[in-house]
């Protein structure tokens, strides 16, 4: 069954190194209210909900189920939860949307990484066995991968520090992000990636509606459809892969039907500058494309929202006629584990 | 807004895995000084080996031993140690290939410093002084400068193999409870109880968690409720709980307190375990230095209406 499915909403919050004076539902529910109020929806009308978060980021256990306080779940409603980043949640979505059982969702996610320390916490999704005990940190690992692009003569230092700075520069045109405008590249964190190169540590949320058909284009002016979208998942062990490149990146990407026409705007899940470098070539991304004009990852990246944001960014240019043809990329895991891709167009002008 | 809570919280476990019988042969043989990969259908010699094939999922059984030198695939310096790394003095992280094997493995390099590192650099293990069968028999790697060793020939089986690690793992935060929970525990340390009520529907939580979960919407207008409240439903405990200091048999109980929306737990007593009932009227005991009542005890009151709080069970 094909069924045309539009993401006709998006939110987010503004994005901060720390946010102790809230709770996650707390920081949230501002961002579900500014989404649904932006469709003129109510819980009650919303077909189906799907979240996306992680309890070990803030060391909260079932903090899925207090974040949904701020949905308003009583009657009870359809949903369900990823602990996976939110760009997830809208896959889980829209195949719910596909099937017909529902026509409009409201997908979301947060992460709070302040209460914790985010380089020792991700450790713990790596293998059990062989590497968890080494306790590697998520720069290190980046680290690793971006020497490997260097040794290949794909990137160098002053190329990683040009994306990093102008990541940033995009950015101080989006009020929501982290870090904007002039940032200094900064000493090594692990060599050879410096501080520069690295995402900033932080808080936030964010939130897309998708409907279905007509409901979509009652819900928005200019719905940003999804003409195709695939996630693809690479070996676990960093040892197997070849770090220069993304295949899952690009089997996700031609699945999504991204190489059928060229795109005009790219928002990629980048939380290094080095992982740009990579996906820009695995995705055939032009110097004519528009990559990351929110600033992307290295602006702000709340984990588990940042590539549901990325999505959502790409749809919001579409929404704002700024784009007409669009991907969004979300990635999670190690070194551009997995990948999803999205394909979003806009109707013709 | 008096300024949030914050406190420690450390969120600390030992995981038990089981093996599967290469990750077994593996770990053993790191125990016994000799490096094992696995055989690939393509005939490619995967190290550190696993189960299945990465690319067909194949399951693979053929243990190959590989040598304990081999070449760095990739670096990076980590001038700044973090604990659990295999090194508290700084290191190169690197992906080594061990030779006879098509994949790399994953460790710490000990060297001086960045200028002693490249991709392509010879490195051999250097070996734990205690060994127990665990990836971290492999203290490190080290810069080695002669001839390739040579695998011995084990055909990775062991007489006493070891079949499960236990891995510990700890993580260290700052909790803060966020707005309404804050309020909540600071009301309580001046002995009162502090609910928020809902603008929309009307009901008054406690304790509150900063939003309606029915209307989804900011819970905001604080609520003192309480002392007293009513035993709503309760069960009697016969086991005695581990490092708890409480006599068994004793009544634990949702206890509706007076103006909240929903019933809260709490023990009951200053009455036989027996004489509890559905109704009771009770309030707060409190200890010194407590940051919650210790329990609630009869208040003498007739007891309430079952209509008054039929709502609340
Ligand atoms: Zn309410």
């Amino acid at each position: 069954m094909t069924r045309d499915i539009a993401l006709v909403a998006f939110a987010q919050t503004d994005h901060r190194r720390t946010s102790d004076e809230l709770s996650e539902v707390e920081m949230l529910m501002p961002v579900l209210h500014d989404v649904l109020g932006q469709t003129g929806l109510k819980t009650a009308d919303i077909g189906f909900t799907c979240s996306g978060s992680s309890d070990y980021l803030a060391g909260r256990a079932f903090s899925f189920t207090l974040a949904l306080d701020g949905v308003g779940a009583w009657p009870p409603i359809s949903e369900s939860h990823v602990e996976m980043d939110g760009a997830w949640a809208l896959y889980e979505a829209w195949t719910k949307l596909l099937t017909g059982d529902a026509d409009t969702a409201l997908v979301y996610s947060y992460g709070k990484s302040s209460p914790g320390s985010v380089r020792d916490v991700l450790t713990r999704q790596l293998d059990p066995y062989y590497v968890a005990p080494l306790w590697p940190d998520s720069v290190a690992l980046a680290a690793l991968q971006a020497q490997s692009l260097i040794d290949a003569g794909e990137t160098d230092e002053p190329a990683l520090a040009a994306v990093a700075a102008r990541s940033r520069t995009d950015a101080a045109a989006n009020s929501r992000a982290q870090l904007r405008g002039s940032v200094p590249h900064g000493d090594y964190l692990v060599r050879p990636l410096r501080t520069g190169d690295c995402s900033p540590i932080g808080d936030g949320a964010a939130a897309v509606v998708l409907a279905a058909g007509e409901r979509a284009r009652e819900l928005c002016e200019r719905p940003a459809w999804i003409r195709g979208i695939d996630h693809r998942i690479e070996a676990h062990s960093l040892g197997v892969r070849d770090l220069t490149d993304s295949p899952s990146a690009r089997l996700a990407a031609e699945k999504a039907g991204v190489f059928e026409r060229p795109v005009d705007t790219a928002e990629l899940h980048a939380p290094f500058t080095s992982q740009e470098i990579v996906l820009r070539k695995a995705l055939r991304l032009g110097e004519d494309v528009r990559v990351n004009p929110s600033g992307g990852a290295l602006a702000a990246n709340p984990l588990m929202a940042a590539g549901l944001i990325r999505l959502g960014e790409a749809a919001a240019a579409i929404h704002r006629g700024e784009s007409d043809r669009a991907l969004g990329h979300a990635t999670s895991g190690p070194c551009l584990q997995q990948n999803l891709v999205a394909v979003l167009e806009g109707d013709p002008r | 807004m008096p300024e949030v809570l914050t406190a420690p919280l450390t969120v600390e476990f030992p995981f038990t895995r089981s093996l599967g019988p290469v990750q077994s042969a593996f770990l053993t043989g790191l125990r016994e000084r000799v490096v094992l990969g696995v055989r690939t259908g393509d005939g490619r010699v995967l190290v550190p080996p696993v189960e299945y094939d990465p690319v067909t999922a194949d399951e693979i059984r053929d243990l190959v031993e590989v040598a304990p030198t081999g070449t760095v695939t990739t670096w990076a310096w980590n001038h700044e140690p973090r604990r659990g790394q295999p090194l508290d003095t700084p290191f190169a992280w690197v992906l080594v290939r061990l030779d006879g094997a098509d994949t790399a493995l994953l460790h710490a390099l000990d060297a001086p410093g960045p200028d002693a590192v490249h991709t392509g650099m010879r490195v051999r293990v250097r070996w734990a002084a205690e060994r127990e069968g665990a990836i971290t028999d492999i203290a490190c790697f080290e810069s080695y400068d002669g001839e390739q060793e040579q695998p011995t020939g084990h055909s990775g089986e062991f007489a006493d193999a070891i079949t499960k690690i236990v891995t510990p793992a700890r993580l260290d935060y700052r909790y803060s409870p966020g707005r309404a929970q804050t309020a909540y525990l600071r009301a309580l340390a001046d002995r009162r109880t502090v609910g928020e009520r809902c603008p929309s529907c009307h009901k008054v939580y406690v304790p509150p968690r900063g939003a309606c979960p029915t209307c989804g919407v900011a819970t905001t207008e604080q609520v003192e409720v309480g002392p007293a409240g009513t035993v709503t439903t309760f069960c009697i405990v016969n086991i005695k709980a581990k490092n708890l200091d409480i006599e068994v048999p004793y009544v634990y109980a949702h206890i509706a307190l007076d103006g909240a929306g929903l019933a809260l737990h709490g023990r009951i007593g200053g009455i036989p375990y027996d004489q509890v009932r559905m109704g009771l009227r009770v309030e707060p005991v409190w200890t010194e230095g407590a940051r919650h009542p210790d329990h609630y005890r009869p208040t003498g009151e007739p007891d309430a209406e079952y209509d008054t709080y039929k709502e609340l069970l």
